[in-house]
This record gives C-alpha cells, structure tokens and sequence, in this order.
C-alpha cells in the first residue's frame, strides 16, 4: 500500500494512515478514463465536434450510420491520442480497429468502432504528486455514442419512460479510452489520479477533460481483498460525474463488498450505477449473461501504422507537463511540490508568471503566496506586469511595507492591471513605523487600555486581540501585526 | 451476340446500341440526349412488364438530365465521356432523393440524403440515370430470386433467371433498356448474371473503384463494376467511375484506369494460365466453351500455361463465411430508429426484433445468423478466424499461379441460366453457383466475364478472364481478344 | 471430422445467434435454420483438416495504411431533411420506445 503525507494534500477525505484498510480489507481499483478529444470534427466524419448545441445538426451519413456511409479517420485525432500516449509513458505503436457489435439506440451502426487487440498507446504510467506510479494498460482510440433522453420517466431515468429521444451530436466525437492498472489503493488515490490526469489532458491539449460536461467520464473498477489473499471479484462502477464523487463511490462500493463478504456472501460481478441522491451503487446489469460483441477487424479501416518521424516529432512537441511544472515551482520556491500552493499554481497555469516575478527581482516564495491568494480569477496570464508585482515584494521584503500594506498595494495592482508599487504605497501615505514610533504608540494603548493589559498579564490570551486592534487603530494601519504582537508579549514577560 | 438487333430507330433517327457511339454522337450534336433517351424508355415500356429488371425507373429525373446535357451541347459545353447515355444503377447505389431499396422491405421508400461517389462520377460524365434495378436482397443471391419485390427473369429465356445478385443490372442492358449499367460484385455478383444474360461485366481490383454510398453487404470483398453489351463500353464507363476516392479508406490512391487505348494491342505472347486443379462440376457444354476461348487465344498468339491453385476448391467455405459474418454487422444498423421501416413494439428491443424479422427476407436472415454465429465466442477461430487463413491460402495459390500466367481463364458460371425456382429451396446449390467467381473477391483482383458463344438450349455462356491486383489492362487485352475472334467466327455479329 | 451435421450447431446456439442478431423466430423457424445452417456448416468442414497453424489470417485484399482526412468542418445533412425520413421524431430527435431490456 502506498504511503503519501495528507498535512501536505487538500484532496484528501478518507482517513489514511499509510496503509489504507477498510475493516481489515484492502482496496483494488482500477480506472477507464474516456476523454472527448478537442478536434474540429468527428473521429470518423467532418461533422462539427462540438457540445452543448442544438439536437441533431452535426450529422452526416458516417455519424447517422446510413447505408452505404464510410468512416475516414481524423488526422488530427490520432495526433492527440499520441500526445496522450506520450504524455502518459506509453509506447505508441501500429494499430488497427475493430467492430464492437452492439444494439442500443444511440450506436448507429449497431457497433462501435474501437481499437481491440493493437491499440495505438501501451504500457505506460502516471505519476501522482505523492510520487507514486499507477500503471496504463493502454490508452485507445474509439467513437463516442448518442445521447438518449427518457421522456416520461421519473427524474429522466429509462425506467417507467414513456420513450426515449436520440441526438446524434455526439455520436462519432472521437474519444481516447484511457485504462489505468489497479495500481490504486485508496480512494484518495483515485480522486489525485484523475485530478492529475485531466491536468495533462488539459496542457496537451487533447481535451477539454470536464466531467461537469461529460468530455471526461470515469469508470472505476472495485474489489476488495486481505492483504495477501487473491484479487476479489471486481464491480465496474458507472456514471461518476465529478472527482468528488469519483472517492465517494469508490469507498461506498468498497464498503458494500466488504460487508457482503463478512456476512459470508459473494460478490456478483456486475456493472452499478452511481446514484449522486442516494450516494449509493445500484446493479445495472450482471456480467453472467456476458455480452458478446462478436469483434472482429473493421473492414471499412486500414492499419494505423505512425513513423518514428510522426511520433518523435509530436513527443517534441509537447509541452512541460504538470508534473515537471511542479518540480520547477518547488525547486525556485523552496516548497514541497506537492504542496497545496503549488499544485493551485500549476494547476491554474500562472508557474511562469510566479517564476518571471522571481527573474524581475522579487521572492519567488512570496509570489507563490501572492499570486495563489490574489489571481484566482486571473488565468495563465495575469494582467499585472510580473516587473509591478515583484516590486511590491521588493517594499515587502525589504520592510517597507507590512504585510497589511502589501496587500493593500496588491489589491490596487490587481485592480489596475498593474502600477508602481512605491507610488501606491506613497499614495496611501505608506511608510513602515520605525520601532520607536510603534513602542510609544504601544506604550499610549498599554495606558489607555489598562484593564485589558492587566487581564493580559494575568493570562487571557485573548485579551490580546483587544490591545492589537487598538494599537492598529492608534497607528492608522502602518503598524505591523506580527511587531505589536511581538512586542506586547516582550512586554508582559 | 445480339449486336444488330438492338439498334433501332427513333423518328428516323438510328440510335446506335453501344455507349461509346452514343456518347460520341451526342458530344458531336449529331445526336439528342432526349431522344437516345426516349428510344430506351419506349423499349422499356415494351419489356420490361416481362423481364422487370427495374425496382424503379426515373422517367422525370433522366428527362431532366437529358435536357441538361442537350443544353450543355447547345452551349458548346462538353457534358463528358458518357454524354447523353442512358445508365440503369442497382438499386444498392445511393441515389440522393430517389429511392435506394436494396429489394428489402426494410429499406422500402427510404430514400438517402446523399449520392454513392460512383452515381455522382457517372453524373459529372453525363451519363443519365434511367432507374434502380432490381437485385437478390441487400445482394445476397445468385439469380435475384431473393428480392422483396418479385423475380428478374433472363432476356434471353423469360422462363429462367438472370442470375445474381446484380440480375436486373445485367437483364437491362441484355434487354437493351440501356446500353451500360452498374452492379456490385462480392462473390460474383456481377460476373455470374453477365455470364447467364450474354453480356459483359467487370469487377475490378478492390479499391479502384469506390464504395463510398454502395450499400454493404461484406465490406472486405464488395465492388463496384459496369455492364455493356460489349468490351470498350465496360472500359469507358471503368474510366469515367474508377479513381482514389477520399470518401472511402480503401480506395486505391491512384488515377483512374486507363484501357480504351490497350484494346487493340492483341494477346500476342500473353501467357493464359489453365487451372489443372480447378474445382470441378461445370456442365460440359460450358467446358466447351472454355476450351474455345483457350483456342481462340492461342490462335490469337498467346501461350498456354498450365498453373496449379490447390487451395482454390476452399474458396467457397471460406467466403460463405466471411462475407455472412462481414454481413451480420453491415445488416445491424437496419434497426428501425433512424431511416427505413418500423414496426412498432412496447420497447425498443423488442421494436429491433418485429422490425428485423419483418423486414428481411430467409436468405437474408440465414446469413445474418450464420455470419453472427461465425463470429460468436467459442466459434471465432473455428469458422470466421479459420476463413481468414483459408483466405490467406488462396491469395498465395493466386499470387504463384501469376508468376507463370499473366491471366487465368475459367468458366464464369458452372451453368447456364436455370429455370426460375429449380434452385430457390437448396441455398447451397445456390451458393456453389459462386465457385469460379467467389476466389479473385477473396483476394481482391480483378475479373471479368465476357460472352463466348452459347451452351445448352442456345442460352449463352460467359468466360471468365481473372488478372492480379491492378491487372485489369492485361484483362481488357484478353476479353477484347476473345470479343474479336467471336466477331470473326460469325458468333455474333 | 468425426461430427455429423445435426451436431455441428445446436439450437442452443441458433437461439442465441437469433437473439444477437435481433430476429424473432418460431419454434418451427429455429428447427428449419438448425438443420439448414448445420448443412452448410457440415460443407464447411472441408477446411477442418487443413493445417492453418503457420498461416496468417487475411483481412483485407489490398494493402494500405495511413488513411487520413484532415481535420476540416463539412456542412453535413440537414436536420429536418433526415428527421423526416425517420420512423418516428420528435423535439429535433429521433423517437424511440422505451429503452429496456436491451441487455444480452
């Protein structure tokens, strides 16, 4: 089981000691990951790739499946699958389709292609910001579904539906079937395994990986075991549409096998259903009666067969990932690079900001601060010149402002896209109090408010609070929090 | 050869039986697209009541094209290789806005949004579209017999059938309703009624001429080729409709075919291979025959070699698998949701079953379930995995057999046209009317039937000429060898 | 091979290729497919006794790889045109009843 440190993690629900156990069982989960690729048209068809627009106006006979169509592959598509396999350590390899036989409403055709035994991207990892590396089995190409809605339904569910309504839209969107080993022991785990996927996703840009929107779905396969013991009869989880959710599942799953087994009874290997109300799994078909897709080499395809040239040439191309990015940050700032702030700074794209306001002069540790607490809503590109900010810390730093001022100056800069920090501070009449000034206006309180001094000394800390706000008050802001602080406990003592 | 007999005149105007001379005579304005037109669609009101070689003939559609063309003359525009020439497509080519049934009641009234790229290349050439004709049941058959919508019986002998699966193709142009017409061969599709109705047809190298909007039946083996009543005319309209298609990914990237300038070269030392291990069970007055076009060759100049092909007499268990199992998934998408018949039933499973059982014919749904069973788990390698070797195998007789020979020659059909019913209730009778033809689809060159003489009661007999991958140059040089030493014996002209 | 053709499909077997493929057949249809695809398969077993071990299987008659299109928006069909070739439509999609019972 894996170990990695929670006081440095916000993701983090699950209790988690090292080895993570549930009543004496360990967790085996495994990730499928389907990505929407972010390409102009269909993986098979020029058809508009696009979400959110009106039912049925991005179809043609190869989306429709009508009689005669033919699929044509999407250059474009197969670059992004191989920025993913790359980004992901797999190998990229010659490739073919197969037909995946299937009735259901929204597959045109009555089958699915997809990549079967020869898929372009094997046997790869991913690294979690802990450090450790969940396995990739393979990471294939394959044709989204339709969308069907249940008219009729209680809440839109296929039970008790009058009918159903099918859009085609997204019928054909290429997807890229990302299948992670059961390398992940903890639902935590999981939920960093797809934080830190849909990141790589996004900065490769191969999708817009959002699950609110469905663009990145997630199934997760769930067993439980004893340390030791065999792997346990494993449930694919279905419908998880947020990270949140994604560890909700997991450990709710992982639960109710784990109290089948201690009643003595077996797992079913089935598919459930994610239900978000009731935050429970729900059977949604039983594997016994297994499917049979009758695969076999689509016809209507040639191989998919890219040079080393193609290969190399998109690797080179890749931009630095998540991962590196952090390793970056950490080393500039100092901190953990799996720490919240980093993570956050990467995470919103703004490292090469924080890193240019280093080059301009100013603590980069204090630009990590500053940009993770002031430009949440700024994007990779802040529009305050990295030169004004590192500025400001220059005055901060170097004690011309405190940490009050600082922010102060902060807000303007955000609030004007910029500016010169020392005629901001000057503006607002900024100037550090000398200890002599603050000692005498201290002194002034300390006298004025004799009652809370003496409760105080007598050892209410929270007395405290009282003489702070005062002596702020009395300095008109210039004062330094951490100095009074300072300075009343040298006092008392 | 019934040459003379089919030119005839119109308002004192001799309207010559072969496209090539009606093409030429409607580019130079000797002659109108209207009235060559006219001419075809009075001779179809004469016969077709007896032949029905039509599922539907689009009388306003082609008067319209044929004014086009008279207009495009008029103008001094050329309106292409095939101006003014009356064409009958089979009715398994899209054709936008006109009915396209593949003589199913599944697709009955269904007409598509879009042309097949042959029908738009045969429009860009000016030939004019006169109607969809009939054929076995998404071209599954041998004597279009399997048609939803009634039996094309032989011009030749109305008592007998046409063959198949392209029957009313062939019956058109054998009946004069139009000079040319298009089929599609999977397993000698248009080879066998070419043969049985005394003209000639082609199926080309598997990727000259494209799919895009021919409806599947086994994607791996369909192709497209044309009818004519002679030689160059199956050369003309291969030059107006072959060529790279980017609509379809096994389109050969390539030119189109260049064969009208090779006819005349004579077979002069061309080596004509004699399968000594041909499968038996051809009726002797149609070894006859062959042995008549292996003199004729000869006498010609070529050089007879004898090859051995000892796979070949597999041919027939290999495709009665693969094309049935290509065929179950091609067949899935007639599903009743999105175009074509509906039967309606409480849910959407139980809506697929009454819908499928209803719209396909027996022989239909025999190859569906053979195909889908061929396929299934635990029977993959046995049948559908093992036909693929056996596929294998007979490429490799093929491929050895053309180090000796530049062409092989063999019966077309083992039979001439039979009686309407004499087979109708033994598919396998049926299918082993395939087993010259079935070989060069399973390794994708090309073949061609040409018509030498004829058999028992006077029916004609079709001579199959075959040629590797590409070698359908060599192939025009045979047939037009044989077509002149028929013309030279008196044998039809 | 030793199986005689009664053997080589059961009805078992012909039931569930009935239900993959979505056809509805009687009793009496069942009985007649059986014996007629055992028929055909029993022809089939000429290729039993071939030895494939060292043969690879052939998929395609004509070799080629790297089919491409490129990635470029085409105007493709109208909505309304398609809709109204359906069976069934409504609200701009395509109607369906109810979806159930569809596993298997």
């Amino acid at each position: 089981m894996t170990q990695f440190d929670m006081s440095k993690n916000e993701i983090k629900v699950a209790p988690n000691d090292g080895s993570y156990l549930l009543d004496g069982y360990e967790l085996v989960c495994g990730l499928e990951v389907h990505v929407e690729l972010a390409t102009a048209t269909k993986l098979f068809s020029a058809s508009a790739n696009r979400f959110g627009d009106e039912p049925n106006t991005h179809i043609d006979p190869v989306t429709l499946g009508l009689p005669g169509a033919l699929p044509v592959l999407n250059r474009q598509a197969v670059e992004l699958a191989m920025r993913i396999g790359l980004a992901l350590n797999c190998t990229v390899q010659s490739s073919t389709f197969h037909r995946k036989n299937y009735f259901y409403p929204d597959m045109p055709k009555a089958y699915q292609i997809s990549q079967y035994d020869q898929p372009i991207n094997v046997n790869g990892w991913l690294e979690l910001p802990s450090g450790k590396s969940i396995g990739i089995e393979r990471a294939h190409l394959e044709e989204d579904t339709g969308k069907s809605t249940h008219v009729g339904g209680a809440g839109g569910r296929i039970h008790g539906s009058a009918h159903s309504l099918i859009d085609f839209n997204r019928a054909g969107v290429p997807l890229v079937e990302i299948v992670g080993r059961p390398d992940i022991a903890t639902p935590d785990e999981a939920r960093q395994y797809v934080t830190e996927l849909r990141q790589i996703l996004v900065a490769i840009g191969a999708s817009d990986a959002k699950m609110e929107e469905g663009s990145m779905r997630c199934d997760a396969n769930v067993s439980v075991r004893k340390p030791g013991a065999p792997l346990g009869i494993r449930c694919e989880i279905k419908n998880v549409n947020s990270v949140r959710s994604l560890g909700r599942a997991i450990e709710y799953e992982a639960r109710r096998q784990i109290v089948l087994l201690e009643a003595g009874e077996k797992i079913r290997q089935e598919t459930r259903h994610w239900d978000e109300t009731d935050g429970r799994t729900h059977t949604l078909r039983s594997k016994e009666d297994a499917d049979d897709y009758r695969y076999f080499l689509e016809p209507d395809l040639v191989p998919l067969d890219p040079d080393a040239a193609w290969i190399e040439s998109v690797r080179a191309a890749l931009p630095m990932l998540p991962r590196e990015r952090r390793n970056r940050l950490a080393q500039a700032t100092g901190v953990a690079s799996d720490a919240e702030s980093i993570m956050v700074i990467v995470e919103r794209g703004q490292d090469d900001y924080v890193l240019a306001v280093g080059r301009a002069g100013g603590d980069v540790g204090r630009a990590l601060v500053h940009v993770k607490e002031a430009f949440a809503e700024q994007g990779s590109n802040p529009a305050v010149p990295a030169g004004d900010l590192a500025g400001m810390i220059i005055l901060e730093t170097g004690g011309k402002l405190t940490s009050t001022q600082a922010k102060t100056v902060l807000g303007e800069l955000v609030a004007h896209g910029g500016g010169d920090a020392t005629a901001i501070a000057a503006a607002k009449g900024f100037e550090a109090l000398d200890n002599s000034a603050l000692e005498a206006i201290v002194n002034q309180v300390i006298a004025a408010q004799s009652e809370s001094w003496a409760k105080y000394c007598g050892g209410e800390e929270k007395a405290m609070g009282a003489l702070v706000g005062a002596i702020m008050k009395a300095s008109q802001g210039k004062a330094d929090g951490k100095a009074v602080t300072a300075l009343l406990q040298a006092k008392r003592s | 050869m019934f040459r003379q007999s089919l030119d005839w005149t119109v308002e004192m105007t001799t309207i010559p039986s072969t496209a090539a001379a009606i093409a030429d005579a409607v580019r130079s304005g000797a002659l109108k697209a209207t009235d060559v037109l006219e001419a075809h669609l009075a001779r179809i009101a004469e016969r077709e009541g007896e032949i029905h070689a039509f599922n539907l003939v689009t009388t306003d559609e082609a008067r319209a094209a044929a004014s086009r063309i008279d207009a495009d003359v008029a103008a001094g525009r050329d309106p292409g290789l095939l101006a003014g020439v009356p064409i009958a497509i089979k009715d398994n080519m899209c054709t936008r806005g006109i009915a396209t049934t593949c003589s199913s009641k599944i697709l009955e009234g269904w007409r598509p949004p879009y042309d097949a790229t042959v029908v738009q290349r045969l429009a860009a050439a000016g030939a004019v579209t006169i109607g969809k004709t009939n054929l076995d049941e998404f071209a599954m058959g041998s004597s279009t017999e399997n048609s939803a919508f009634g039996v094309t019986y032989n011009p030749r002998d109305i008592t007998r059938v046409s063959g198949g699966s392209s029957g009313g193709s062939a019956a058109a142009v054998a009946a004069g309703f139009s000079p040319i017409s298009i089929g599609s061969d999977t397993g000698g599709s248009i080879r066998q009624p070419a043969a049985l109705c005394g003209v000639v047809g082609v199926k080309p190298t598997y990727g000259t001429v494209s799919r895009y909007g021919l409806v599947a039946f086994a994607s791996s083996l369909d192709q497209v080729g044309p009818f004519s009543t002679d030689v160059r005319d199956s050369a003309l309209v291969l030059e107006a409709i072959s060529g790279h298609d980017p609509m379809d990914s096994t389109s050969i990237p390539q030119g189109p075919l260049s064969l009208r300038g090779v006819l005349s070269q004579g077979v002069e030392g061309l080596r004509v291979g004699r399968i000594t291990d041909m499968p038996g069970g051809a009726d002797p007055d149609v070894t006859e025959r062959l042995e008549a076009a292996f003199d004729a060759l000869q006498a010609a100049g070529a050089i007879m070699v004898d090859v051995q092909m000892p796979s070949m007499k597999y041919g027939l268990t290999a495709y009665y698998l693969i094309a049935p199992a290509e065929a179950s998934s091609n067949l899935a998408r007639y599903d009743g949701v999105r175009f074509g018949m509906r039967v309606n039933a409480p849910d959407t499973n139980a809506m697929y079953s009454a819908t499928r059982s209803a719209g396909f014919g027996d022989e239909v749904k025999r190859r569906i379930m053979l195909g889908t069973y061929a396929l299934s788990a635990g029977y993959y390698d046995a049948y559908y995995g093992k036909a693929l070797k056996v596929r294998r195998l007979i490429s490799e007789d093929f491929d050895r057999a053309y180090t000796k020979a530049d062409v092989l020659l063999t019966p077309t059909s083992p039979i001439v046209a039979f009686p309407v019913g004499a087979k109708s209730d033994d598919p396998l009778a049926m299918y082993l009317c395939d087993v010259y033809t079935i070989p060069t689809n399973l390794a994708g060159h090309p073949a061609m039937s040409v018509p030498f003489g004829t058999g028992a009661f006077g029916l004609p007999v079709g001579v199959q000429i075959m040629a590797p991958t590409l070698g359908e140059q060599t192939m025009f040089r045979v047939a037009a060898s044989l077509e002149r030493s028929m013309i030279s014996s008196g044998g039809g002209r | 091979m030793s199986e005689t053709a009664s053997e080589r499909i059961s009805t078992e077997a012909v039931i569930k290729a009935a239900r993959l493929s979505r056809l509805d057949l009687t009793p009496t249809e069942v009985a007649r497919m059986t014996s007629q695809l055992a028929g055909m398969l029993e022809h089939f077993a000429d290729i039993d006794a071939l030895d494939l071990s060292a043969v690879e299987p052939m998929t395609r008659p004509y070799p080629l790889s790297n089919v491409f299109r490129q990635d470029v928006v085409v105007q493709g069909l109208d909505r309304d045109e398609v809709l109204a070739h359906a069976p069934a439509a409504e609200e701009g999609r395509f109607r369906v009843p109810p979806i159930v019972g569809l596993d298997g």
